[in-house]
């Protein structure tokens, strides 16, 4: 940033209290990575020449309204041209556009230099969730799905809503401090877009196509960001929480999650029972389904259809389990296989068959999703 | 109406009477009163929506409405607005005042007028119909982005259907207002005589020539993808799903200067006659006019800073958006250039004039703000860009049309409209207009997303102000409607030239305008 630009920008926070600041009600969000802290400053520095022009425009504008009037007398001058000042006013506005883009083309190539990252992080987006693959780097082979944890209850109103409400999630990102990060982003069903405002990071997710971007954050903190392209009835419900935390911290939290791969995979090697699976159905259901199926199993047709005596649910069991593995392309459903567990598959086609007015009273074992799996 | 009234007081009106009038009129005024009127109807309705939409953001939580029906609203207001009410406004304005400001008997293709015109209800129909079939209206956003609109309802193919007869409808009307313009102006009447408002929609008719068959195009390929089995905007066929935007802001670029050049020439005509004094820098104003719609076809993709363009796309983008600044920049001083030195009176077409410069020039800031590409990274797509174009758009275009309104309704109705009515239009106007929009900045700055029916607590505050300020903006509306209908049933009688410093053929005709002005050409010196 300019020399100019420092100044303008500490006179501004000398202006802004501290605590205004803090609370970002009236400003973007603190930042908490460079480029982050990039933006912020140019931002302000654009919004005092903006209103410096806006000032001086005006104050010429309101003067001339209140002295120039009919009312007090005013007679009308002829003049119509003047070739100087309109050189004037086309070759400033120039300079000071000039003066603009020289910072603004700086930030742009650093946010485009996504090389040489510590870690890569791809970013899928679905409606409505996302889920997250830690590619390369400390933590490789880490995934999970990561979809809003505010109760539904909260968003209905039935109860009260808490602090975090609807920027909350069930499985948030950890990433260590001072690291660079590059995001990979994509997606399986529509547009979706990847935005963290603290650091400075929105990109949107393409399906079919992968991007990038990246962020070195400078604090440990939480951080909330959410989905900023349109993406279908629930795209205000699919948040994005970042947890930047201590390299040890991080290093402890990998091995939590490798621990937890590796009883998710002893999880479904072993034989169900049907009412353990109808529980743990229920959860999942409420996590992965409900948003479109609904909580009584009715859907919302004709884009969501009902599961409550479908044909497709009722019917072979290799069929529903291909539609949860494989989704339905062209509409919101999802393919699912590439999202949850054998035994989290298994556990809510159980769950549909056996609750509302279904009563098959199958159960479905993970090893039949496995076997699925392979067609 | 008393118009109409008056015509056959004058008898001056040959042909049908009653219904059958209105639906076989060639007649340019005719015409230009059913767009108003139709475009007035669509504003109520799109109206309708935003505060629905208002009422279900007042508070976090969803309360009035569902996620799905709230997607419907926000995507057809933005349709209803743009389509219905906007466009179909600025060529009522041109059909009525074209002929009579270049002394032209009529437009030049009067029957096609009558088409053009003909054709929006159905467009409507389809457009608001949609609602009421399985699976509601197209909730894709008004930018109807694949792969979403591909998996919409038959309510997006009503909606694709509607945006073809429309888009038909403003090339029919853009070529009889080119045709019109470039032949049938009064002996004497150069180019460079031409009053302002000639010449913004003259560009503004090449403009929507241009880029209304893309629009098309676009919405044919999304339909094509939807039923026919083609892949242009999906990668698993060997698509691409940016290629929709790039193909979209071809368009919608171009498009928001349709929405506004107009209003500058409306602007341009009523400054000057409450200033008393003629238009400072006439031939800046027309250069002006002419560079903003040339760099409009080059800076579609900064809609697109967040797609994950190559640097030097961003680069080029931003550097072309910046530099629309310029143009914009003169048309401001221009006007305060004119109102300098003036003697200013402040009737309502000018108070809503000035009203636009001032609001409309906030808009125009903000708009340079987004055009830096690492700031509109940060708000593309939260309620900043939405304050941001609901100043223009509002501020803007809306604003130029009632002052136009206010400005030509003597000639219009013969009776001048209610000065007391229409300064408590303005006044509410201006303060609910702020109220509403002004806080969203803060709303986009702080994270919130656009297009979302429920927002994290730390919103809450701003969005009630917000949408205490929208139901405000929305009832100072049934006041213009007021205003309007108390001027064409009666009032003070309107002189030829109704306003002390009204330059222009428009007011050498009597007020109210005959039905058949310019029968024999005049001659301009």
């Amino acid at each position: 940033m300019s020399l100019a630009g420092r100044h303008a920008v500490a006179v501004s926070l000398a202006l802004a209290s501290p605590a205004v600041l803090a609370q970002s009600r009236y400003n973007l969000q603190p930042p908490a990575t460079g480029i982050a802290a990039q933006i912020y400053d140019m931002h302000t520095l654009m919004l005092l020449i903006c209103l410096l022009i806006f000032v001086i425009v005006f104050g010429v504008m309101f003067w001339a309204v209140v002295h120039h009037r009919k009312s007090k007398g005013a007679v009308a001058a002829h003049f119509h041209e003047n070739t100087a000042v309109e050189i004037a006013w086309t070759v400033i506005p120039i300079l000071i556009l000039l003066g603009m883009a020289w910072p603004a083309t700086k930030t742009v190539l650093e946010m485009k230099d996504t090389r040489d990252p510590d870690i890569t992080i791809k970013a899928t987006g679905y409606q409505w969730k996302w889920g997250y693959d830690y590619l390369q780097g400390e933590g490789q082979g880490i995934r999970f799905v990561s979809n809003l944890s505010t109760p539904r209850e909260q968003v209905d109103g039935k109860s009260a809503k808490g602090e975090h409400y609807l920027v909350e999630v069930d499985h948030p990102v950890v990433v260590p401090v001072g690291k660079k990060v590059r995001v990979l982003t994509t997606a399986a069903d529509v547009i979706h877009s990847w935005w963290l405002p603290a650091f400075g990071v929105k990109q949107d997710a393409i399906p079919g196509f992968i991007r990038d971007s990246w962020f070195r954050a400078d604090k440990e903190g939480v951080y909330r960001g959410n989905c900023a392209e349109l993406c279908g009835k629930d795209h205000g419900f699919m948040p994005i929480e970042v947890h930047v935390v201590s390299q040890q911290a991080y290093s402890k939290w990998v091995a939590d999650q490798q621990a937890e791969t590796a009883a998710a995979a002893s999880a479904g090697a072993r034989e169900w029972g049907l009412a353990e699976l109808v529980e743990h159905g229920a959860k999942v259901f409420a996590t992965n389904c409900v948003a479109c199926h609904q909580a009584d199993g009715k859907g919302l047709p004709p884009a969501f259809p009902p599961l409550d005596g479908s044909k497709v649910v009722l019917g072979e069991a290799a069929g529903q389990i291909a539609v949860v593995l494989n989704g339905r392309p062209g509409t919101p459903m999802a393919a699912f296989g590439k999202l949850l567990s054998d035994a989290d598959i298994a556990a809510v086609i159980t769950y549909t068959r056996n609750t509302w007015s279904n009563k098959t009273g199958e159960a479905i074992q993970p090893s039949q999703i496995a076997a699925a799996r392979g067609k | 109406m008393a118009a109409v009234m008056s015509d056959h007081a004058h008898g001056a009106h040959h042909g049908p009477t009653g219904v059958m009038r209105w639906i076989t009129t060639t007649n340019h005024k005719d015409i230009g009163t059913m767009y108003l009127v139709f475009s007035f109807i669509m504003f109520l309705s799109g109206g309708v929506m935003a505060l629905t939409i208002r009422a279900e953001l007042f508070q976090p939580g969803l309360q009035v409405v569902r996620p799905e029906f709230f997607n419907q609203l926000t995507t057809m207001h933005g349709l209803v607005m743009v389509f219905g009410a906007i466009m179909p406004a600025f060529v009522g304005f041109a059909n009525w005042q074209i002929p009579m400001m270049i002394g032209a008997s009529d437009m030049a293709f009067a029957r096609m007028n009558n088409w053009s015109f003909w054709l929006l209800p159905p467009a409507a129909l389809l457009l608001i119909g949609s609602f009421f079939v399985p699976g509601g209206a197209t909730a894709a956003g008004w930018t109807l982005y694949a792969p979403l609109s591909v998996q919409m309802g038959m309510g997006m193919d009503m909606a694709i259907f509607a945006i073809h007869i429309m888009g038909l409808s403003s090339i029919m009307g853009a070529i009889n207002i080119v045709v019109t313009i470039l032949n049938m102006r009064a002996p004497g009447m150069t180019m460079m005589k031409m009053p302002l408002f000639c010449w913004t929609w003259l560009i503004t008719a090449y403009l929507l020539i241009a880029v209304m068959p893309v629009l098309a195009g676009a919405v044919t390929m999304v339909l094509a993808d939807r039923h026919f089995g083609t892949s242009f905007f999906s990668a698993a066929g060997g698509g691409d799903p940016v290629m929709y935007q790039h193909i979209f802001w071809f368009f919608g670029h171009p498009e928001v200067y349709i929405m506004i050049l107009p209003a500058f020439g409306i602007i341009s005509q009523i400054i000057p006659t409450f200033s008393r004094k003629p238009l400072f820098g006439y031939a800046s104003m027309v250069y002006a006019t002419a560079s903003i719609a040339i760099l409009s076809f080059s800076v579609w993709a900064h809609h697109m800073f967040t797609t994950g363009m190559p640097a030097a796309g961003q680069l080029f983008f931003m550097y072309a958006t910046m530099l629309i600044a310029v143009p914009t920049g003169v048309k401001v001083f221009n006007w305060v250039a004119t109102m300098w030195r003036g003697s200013m009176t402040f009737e309502p077409p000018m108070l809503f004039a000035v009203g636009f410069i001032f609001v409309f020039t906030m808009g125009g800031f903000t708009g340079l703000i987004c055009a830096i590409a690492p700031i509109d990274i940060q708000v593309q797509d939260t309620y900043y860009v939405v304050a941001h174009f609901h100043y223009v758009l509002v501020a803007g275009s809306l604003f130029a049309l009632f002052a136009g309104a206010y400005y030509w309704l003597p000639k219009w109705t013969g009776h001048m409209p209610d000065e007391r009515i229409g300064k408590v239009h303005f006044w509410c106007s201006l303060v609910f207009f702020n109220v509403t929009f002004f806080p969203m900045h803060f709303l986009g700055l702080a994270g919130m997303p656009r297009r979302i029916p429920d927002y994290a607590l730390q919103f809450a505050d701003f969005n009630m102000l917000a949408s205490i300020g929208a139901f405000g903006f929305g009832l100072s509306q049934l006041i213009f409607l007021y205003a309007v209908v108390k001027c064409v049933r009666g009032g003070e009688k309107a002189a030829a030239r109704a306003w002390e410093g009204a330059e222009g053929l428009e007011w050498t005709v009597p007020s109210p305008a005959p039905h058949h002005t310019f029968e024999e050409a005049p001659v301009v010196r």
